[in-house]
C-alpha cells in the first residue's frame, strides 16, 4: 500500500487532481460572490461620501444610502484647468468606474509632484479627479472632494465636503488610514471631526488655503479662528499630515482652479 | 491518540491542550485582531471553519496523499479554504473584513491549522479530525476572546462597540489605556492567561530545559 502511492506517476496524478479540484472551488467562490462584493465596495464609498458631507443618518440601510447618494452628481474634473471632462476622455463610460488612485500610478494619467511642492507626501497626482456635487433647484449647494496624503505611518484617504460658496467646510472624514489607535487614529473621532464644520479654507483674498491645526484648542476669540482646528493630542505628525494634505488639495495644485471657477459661476 | 473519544478530541484543546497557551501557536494573529470583540469573533469563526474543514478534507484524502508532497497538499487545501472564507467575508461582512484586512489571508500561515492537519488529520478518520479542528479552533477562540475582552474594555472603554465606560475624548470620565490598543499589550495578557492556566492546571508547567548545577569553583580571593 505504502509503496503504491509513492511512485512518481501517482504523485503527479494526486497533485494534478488536487489542483483541479481546488481551483474549481476557489474560482466558483470568487465568481459567485463577486456581485455582492462589488456592491459592498460601492456602498462603502458612498457611505464615506455621505459621512463627509454630514448627510449620513445613524443606522441607515443600504437602500437609504443608495437613495441619498443618488442625489449627488458624479463629475470628473481636470485639476489643472478646473473644468469638467467627459468620462470617455479617461476611457470609462460611467464616471463612477473611474479610479483616481489607480490613475495616480499611471504615468500617462498623472503628473509627478516636485518634492518641494509635495506637502501631502503623495509623489504623483492624477490629472483627473472624481468629485461629487449636489445641486438643489439648479444651484450647486455642496461639493465633496477626495483628498489624500501622508500622516505618520500611512496615507490617509478621505473626503472634504464644501458648501456652495466653495470655501466653507461642511465636513471631513477619512475612510482608510493606519495611524496609531488612540492617538493619530482619533482622526476618526466624531467630536474632533465636528470642529471642522464651518471652518473656512481660504482667507479674504481667496488665494492660498489657510487651514491650521493648532495646539491647545481654538478659543472663541483667537485670531484667524475660522481657519484653525484643534490638533489631535499626542499626534503631532498625524495632525501636521492632515493640515498639509488639506492645504495641498485646496491649493492651485489641487482643487483651487475648480473652486475659483465655481465661485465665479463658470462651471 | 487514535482511540481518543470524540468528546475528548473536541474539548481537550480548550483548556487542557490549548493551542495558544500550551502549544504557543498562532500568536501572530492573536496580537493583531484582538482590539475589538466584533472583529475577534469573526476571526475566530473564520479560524474554526478553516481548521475544521481543512482537517476534514485532509483526513478524507489522507490515504491517497504521497508522503513526498503531503505538506504542499495540506497547504493547497488550507489556502483554498482560506480564500473561500475571505471571499465570503468580503461579500457578507464587508465592514469587518476591512478591519481584518490581511489577517484573514494570513490564516494560511497560522501554525494551528497546519499543525492539526499534519499532526492529527493525517492519522485519524474524517469525523474525529473534523471535531479536532473545531476543538482547536475553539481553543484558539477562547484565548482570543479573553484577550479581546480586556483590550477593548480597558483600551476603548467598550465591548462589542457599545460604550460601557464613556471615554474622556467623548466627554466621559474614563481615560483609556492606549497601550492596550497596540499589539504588545496582547503579549502581556496572553502571558498572564498562561500563568493563570498553569496555576489552575499545574501539569501544564514544563520541566526546565536545564538546571543550574551548584557553584563548585573555589572563591578566587
Amino acid at each position: 500500500m505504502a509503496k503504491a502511492k509513492e511512485t512518481v506517476s501517482r504523485t503527479l496524478l494526486v497533485a494534478l487532481v488536487l489542483s483541479i479540484v481546488f481551483s474549481v472551488v476557489v474560482s466558483t467562490a470568487a465568481v459567485s460572490l463577486r456581485p455582492a462584493q462589488i456592491k459592498n465596495q460601492n456602498l462603502d464609498i458612498k457611505t464615506n461620501i455621505l459621512a463627509a458631507a454630514g448627510m449620513l443618518k445613524e443606522g441607515a440601510s443600504a437602500d437609504e444610502i443608495e437613495e441619498d447618494f443618488s442625489r449627488f452628481d458624479v463629475r470628473l474634473l481636470d485639476l489643472d484647468s478646473g473644468d469638467y471632462v467627459e468620462p470617455s476622455e479617461v476611457g470609462v463610460e460611467d464616471p463612477m468606474k473611474y479610479d483616481m488612485y489607480k490613475a495616480a500610478s499611471d504615468p500617462a494619467m498623472s503628473t509627478n509632484i516636485p518634492s518641494s511642492e509635495d506637502k501631502a507626501g503623495i509623489k504623483r497626482r492624477p490629472n483627473v479627479a472624481k468629485i461629487y456635487t449636489l445641486s438643489e433647484n439648479g444651484e450647486l449647494v455642496r461639493v465633496v472632494l477626495p483628498v489624500h496624503g501622508y500622516g505618520l505611518w500611512s496615507t490617509l484617504y478621505g473626503f472634504v465636503s464644501l458648501e456652495g460658496d466653495a470655501n466653507t467646510i461642511e465636513g471631513l472624514g477619512f475612510y482608510a488610514h493606519a495611524e496609531t489607535p488612540g492617538l493619530g487614529g482619533e482622526v476618526d473621532n466624531p467630536r474632533w471631526k465636528r470642529q471642522w464644520v464651518g471652518k473656512e479654507v481660504y482667507g479674504d483674498e481667496l488665494e492660498e488655503p489657510q487651514i491650521r491645526l493648532v495646539k491647545g484648542g481654538v478659543s472663541s476669540d483667537a485670531a484667524d479662528r475660522e481657519h484653525k482646528v484643534d490638533a489631535l493630542s499626542g499626534a503631532t505628525l498625524t495632525s501636521r499630515g492632515v493640515e498639509q494634505l488639506v492645504n495641498y488639495w485646496m491649493s492651485d495644485r489641487g482643487y483651487a482652479p475648480f473652486l475659483k471657477k465655481l465661485r465665479e459661476g463658470e462651471v | 491518540m487514535a482511540d481518543a473519544s470524540a468528546k475528548q478530541v473536541l474539548f481537550e484543546p480548550i483548556f487542557s491542550n490549548n493551542p495558544i497557551a500550551l502549544q504557543i501557536l498562532g500568536i501572530c494573529s492573536a496580537l493583531a485582531v484582538t482590539t475589538s470583540m466584533n472583529v475577534t469573533l469573526v476571526m475566530c469563526m473564520a479560524v474554526i471553519s478553516v481548521t475544521a474543514f481543512s482537517n476534514l478534507a485532509v483526513s478524507l484524502v489522507r490515504a491517497q496523499i504521497p508522503g513526498s508532497i503531503r505538506i504542499i497538499v495540506q497547504m493547497t487545501i488550507i489556502a483554498s479554504l482560506v480564500i473561500v472564507v475571505d471571499q465570503i467575508l468580503k461579500a457578507y461582512a464587508y465592514e469587518i473584513s476591512k478591519q481584518l484586512s490581511v489577517f484573514v489571508g494570513l490564516i494560511i500561515t497560522n501554525c494551528i491549522v497546519m499543525g492539526r492537519a499534519e499532526g492529527f488529520a493525517m492519522k485519524n478518520g474524517p469525523w474525529l479530525s473534523f471535531l479536532d479542528g473545531i476543538g482547536n479552533g475553539l481553543g484558539y477562540s477562547v484565548l482570543l476572546i479573553f484577550v479581546a475582552f480586556f483590550r477593548e474594555l480597558l483600551g476603548a472603554g467598550s465591548l462589542f462597540g457599545i460604550s460601557l465606560m464613556p471615554v474622556v475624548n467623548e466627554g466621559g470620565w474614563y481615560v483609556p489605556n492606549g497601550l492596550l490598543l497596540l499589539p504588545p499589550s496582547a503579549f502581556f495578557i496572553i502571558g498572564l492567561a498562561i500563568w493563570g492556566l498553569r496555576t489552575w492546571k499545574p501539569e501544564q508547567i514544563e520541566e526546565p530545559d536545564y538546571k543550574m548545577s551548584r557553584h563548585t569553583a573555589k572563591e578566587a580571593f
